[in-house]
């Protein structure tokens, strides 16, 4: 690898909306693992945002601690990232959130940040449907510390060590869903195809948008005998179907078959395009979704795609009905009450 | 028996049981006494409990104007039968007990150097009401009433209180103002009334409020321009997010809207909520938080994040007594060492230490400038004292003048014309402060990346040994500019050369002041202050270094401040002698009254100090 990212590119590179070329949403030279399933992450959020035109500032990139929570700095260099504590960051992004609810909140975590020592925070983050997106580069692996098993490591799933893993794996993907998560799916991240307009359409969703992303560790669980490997996934991923996501301005063109083809309105204008690879899946309950989950499990398989979503959800300012602008931006003259109900209280107190 | 006479000068306490609704016909005695002009200090001493066991509330009236804990109970209200044999052994001899004499009294628990008054209250009741729920209810009326005829209290600011308390419910008036009259006949028709003690109207008050210090502390954060909470409930902080929360649905609401320019967010635990606090630091929002000791624990690591990685975070630690959950409705200074050095590696926090209601106010609007002037964590450390009890304070002001200090931020502008590569943590000043950038400020200049790990002054990581120590010398310069922001201490000059004074912080001040004055009028003449603050402003070292022998006054077992000041001010171990009490009640003027006394003589006679002055006597006294 090289740690000398060139600046020349061409000339005649293509622009977005905004006038950026897709190097405007690059970020620092990763100092992963090559062949790292978490680059291809980085990189599917880079295409995402320039090919939605997102405005690389207004983005806030917030993570934990762990191989997947370093990857913020691979990404939109231009914009602020918080790389906070273990376990830690849907706080932080809701402390965030609320301070400033116009910007774009991506959190990247792994299955150790989320399903171990921030289950706790992940799990109300969910419940408060916070607007956001929040994905989680899940390699079954505690990469940083060199190779232990974590929650999310399958029951039986072979370590570089040689030793299956005697314990029950925690499947993020339905515990998002049993919590009430708005939208719900699960990728690989060698499939480009289909990890780059979820990111759109969890952008575009309006409260609590998780992704669990199958990323395998080359390093550390690469091996014979593991489930998360390139190989062993590439036999195992069933999809749910083909996502396209349509941005609002775009006109629809193609005609949408009823029964294996949907179309779902997102609250920003656009539209997601489900090809329905599986038909029993109704992507639109909770339980169907669950259900569906388990079938493909029992299977051995990994079932990826849009799992479920409710583009009516309400997100967590509209629940406790905070401003619509921005709290931060607030003044003096709104925020302090001034002397004169003050001595109003005093006298309450007399 | 001499029966204790006093004017405006006595402690009564009410012993009662939890959940019984006592507590608002207390506060009313108590303010019904402030009403007329008598300084009163009421203080709360409930059971980590709902429904069921002991609780007691004591008022000192003191017209003198102490308002600390004084020690000793002249009067009691006795209307808990579980507690009554230790409630009449703590009564002064002389003193009063007035009982529920519905039930006779135990003879094996009677003193014959009191006074005992029966009165029945429960009689009263199951007479006057048919609904047992009354009868509990007004019960809690009738002792009151029954107080203003012994105590020769004005019936009419009785009267008074309860048509304030049931404004918009007038309903409620007058069976109230019967239970009053029903209390206060039968004390005037079957004793001689007023009492030995008793209450005369007075002008001392003056336009002082009877608030307590979470009240004070919520309306802090009101005025200080707090927009983000992020808060887990525990005993005894939670009233400040209450009091948050009722004056900023009150005041902080758009009238265009109707929605609500605030975001209050009940997390998960104290980590979520120290997070939700640190990320909207980041953001650019004002934010605080409201804990207890427990809390603190939990938070460290986050404390340690926001203090490295320079993020505005304001946290308010109501004490209680620790370790571990302690005594959780009790009261003590013991979060100290903590707070001032909380998360692991080299780290320390601003703390600010209000002693009356007034300062909780005007203390938690300075902590959200100051966070945002120095980037860092600021700590109030309250306690249970104050915070939950009411104290006879000065009232609150606001400068409508005044404007918020929102530190040093580029915006957009300043990054437009800037040349220069933006560093995040480039001292440009000189003053160990950088300059900061909110999130979505600019298109191209100003974004950076925010860490806990190592990182040079443009916030790019490194694992550099040189960069590194740069970084944290320059904290350390910061820490010494952060001394300049910080409130002084309050210090007392008695007239003379004193080579002997006292220091004291928070909830200590009251009581540490009026033993100031007693052992003065032995002769003792002792100069005194009233930390305010940590970092030690120079005005500390001077006062400490001004002085042969110094005690400090704090509330718990290892002399927290006095480890604090000989770490950070370097003074010799010998000169600072401890005065503590740490048993959950507040610190009374009594006990640092006896703890210097018993010092200065065994220096006198031994030439140095025989044993370490804490309060083993009282201790021993209340185990046998």
């Amino acid at each position: 690898m090289t740690y000398i990212i060139p600046n020349f590119r061409h000339p005649d590179l293509p622009c977005n909306d905004l006038g950026y070329t897709r190097q405007s949403y690059e970020g620092g030279i990763s100092t992963l693992c090559a062949g790292c399933g978490h680059d291809s992450v980085s990189a599917c959020i880079i295409q995402a945002c320039f090919d939605m035109a997102i405005d690389p500032q207004n983005v806030a990139k917030l993570s934990g601690i762990g191989c997947s929570s370093k990857t913020p700095t691979y990404f939109l260099g231009k914009s602020h990232g918080f790389n906070s504590v273990h376990g830690r960051m849907p706080s932080v992004a809701t402390g965030a959130n609320m301070a400033n609810r116009d910007m774009i909140y991506v959190g990247v975590s792994g299955d150790g940040d989320t399903a171990s020592i921030g289950m706790g925070q992940f799990t109300h983050v969910v419940r408060r449907n916070l607007n956001m997106l929040y994905i989680v580069e899940n390699n079954g692996v505690y990469g940083l510390t060199k190779g232990q098993d974590s929650a999310t490591t399958d029951l039986g799933s072979v370590s570089k060590k040689g030793e299956p893993s005697p314990f029950e794996p925690i499947d993020l993907a339905s515990v998002a869903l049993q919590l009430g998560a708005s939208f719900v799916a699960r990728s690989f991240s060698g499939d480009k195809e289909q990890l780059v307009p979820l990111i759109k359409a969890a952008i575009s969703h309006r409260g609590f948008a998780f992704i669990d992303v199958v990323s395998p560790c080359v390093t550390f669980n690469n091996n014979p005998g593991s489930t998360r490997g390139y190989e062993y996934v590439r036999d195992h991923i069933a999809a749910t179907g083909a996502v396209d996501f349509v941005p609002m301005r775009e006109e629809i063109t193609t005609h949408c078959e009823p029964g294996c083809c949907e179309e779902v309105s997102l609250h920003d204008g656009s539209v997601i395009r489900l090809h329905k690879a599986d038909l029993e899946l109704d992507i639109h309950n909770r339980r169907s979704a669950l259900r569906t989950i388990k079938d493909y499990k029992a299977e051995g398989k990994y079932l990826t795609g849009l799992l479920y979503i409710d583009p009516d959800s309400q997100d967590l300012h509209e629940t406790i009905g905070s401003v619509r602008k921005p709290l931060r931006s607030l003044t003096e003259s709104e925020l302090c009450p001034g002397n004169t109900p003050l001595q109003n209280i005093n006298e309450s107190f007399r | 028996m001499k029966r204790i006479e006093a004017v405006n000068d006595f402690v009564i306490k009410f012993a009662n049981v939890n959940g019984t609704g006592s507590a608002s016909s207390n506060h009313m005695f108590a303010k019904a006494i402030f009403r007329m002009g008598v300084p009163v200090s009421p203080k709360n001493i409930f059971p980590s409990n709902i429904q069921g066991l002991p609780t007691w509330y004591e008022v000192r009236v003191s017209e003198k104007g102490y308002l600390g804990s004084r020690g000793g109970v002249d009067m009691t209200v006795c209307i808990n039968r579980q507690s009554m044999a230790g409630d009449i052994a703590e009564l002064e001899p002389g003193g009063y007990f007035i009982y529920d004499s519905t039930k006779p009294l135990d003879l094996r628990i009677m003193r014959d150097d009191i006074e005992f008054i029966g009165i029945p209250f429960t009689g009263i009741c199951r007479q006057e009401y048919t609904d047992p729920n009354l009868r509990q209810l007004f019960k809690n009326v009738v002792y009151v009433g029954a107080l203003a005829a012994l105590l020769d209290m004005e019936f009419e600011v009785l009267a008074g209180l309860v048509s304030d308390q049931f404004k918009g419910k007038e309903k409620l008036i007058a069976p109230n103002i019967r239970a009053l009259e029903l209390g206060f006949g039968y004390a005037k028709t079957k004793f001689e009334c007023p009492l030995g003690i008793r209450v005369e109207r007075r002008d001392i008050v003056g336009d002082s409020i009877l608030m307590d210090g979470n009240t004070a502390c919520g309306l802090g954060a009101v005025y200080g321009g707090a927009t983000v909470t992020g808060w887990y409930p525990i005993t005894p902080s939670t009233s400040i997010i209450d009091a948050y929360e009722k004056y900023s649905a009150r005041m902080r609401i758009d009238p265009g809207s109707g929605e609500k320019n605030y975001a209050c967010i009940q997390a998960e635990d104290e980590l979520a909520a120290i997070g939700m606090v640190i990320g909207a630091g980041w953001n650019g929002a004002r934010a605080f938080t409201a804990t207890s000791g427990p809390g603190v624990s939990l938070m460290s690591e986050f404390l340690g994040l926001a203090y490295f990685a320079e993020i505005p975070a304001v946290l308010i630690d109501v004490q209680r007594a620790g370790p571990s959950t302690g005594m959780p409705t009790r009261t003590q200074q013991s979060d100290v060492m903590m707070c001032a050095y909380a998360s692991h590696g080299d780290t320390k926090h601003v703390c600010l230490y209000p002693s009356t209601a007034k300062e909780c106010f005007d203390l938690t609007a300075m902590a959200l400038d100051l966070a945002e002037r120095l980037q860092t964590p600021i700590m109030i450390l309250s306690d249970l004292d104050i915070g939950m009890n009411d104290n006879m304070s000065p009232p609150l002001k606001w400068d409508d003048a005044r404007r918020y200090d929102r530190g040093k931020v580029f915006n957009a502008e300043d990054l437009e014309v800037m040349t220069e590569r933006f560093g995040r943590y480039l001292d440009l000043d000189g003053d160990g402060i950088p300059n900061r950038t909110y999130p979505g400020t600019h298109p191209t200049k100003g974004a950076y990346f925010t860490r806990g790990t190592s990182r040079d002054e443009y916030a790019v990581y490194t694992e550099s040994g040189a960069e590194y120590t740069k970084n944290m010398q320059r904290l350390l310069s910061k820490w010494e500019t952060s001394k300049s922001h910080l409130p002084l201490p309050a210090i007392k000059i008695a007239p003379g050369s004193n080579d002997i004074g006292v220091i004291y912080y928070g909830s200590s001040q009251a009581a540490t002041l009026e033993a100031v004055d007693m052992l003065a009028e032995k002769g003792l003449v002792l100069d005194s202050m009233g930390i305010k603050a940590f970092p030690f402003s120079c005005a500390v070292e001077q006062f400490i270094e001004s002085h042969e022998t110094i005690f400090v006054v704090e509330q718990n077992r290892d002399a927290q401040m006095r480890s604090l000041l000989i770490l950070e001010c370097e003074v010799s171990p010998k000169k600072l002698l401890k005065v503590l009490n740490y048993d959950g009640s507040p610190i009374t003027a009594r006990i640092i009254d006896a703890g210097i006394t018993n010092a200065i003589e065994s220096i006198s006679t031994h030439g140095y100090l025989a044993k370490e002055v804490i309060n083993e006597e009282s201790v021993a006294e209340k185990l046998s």
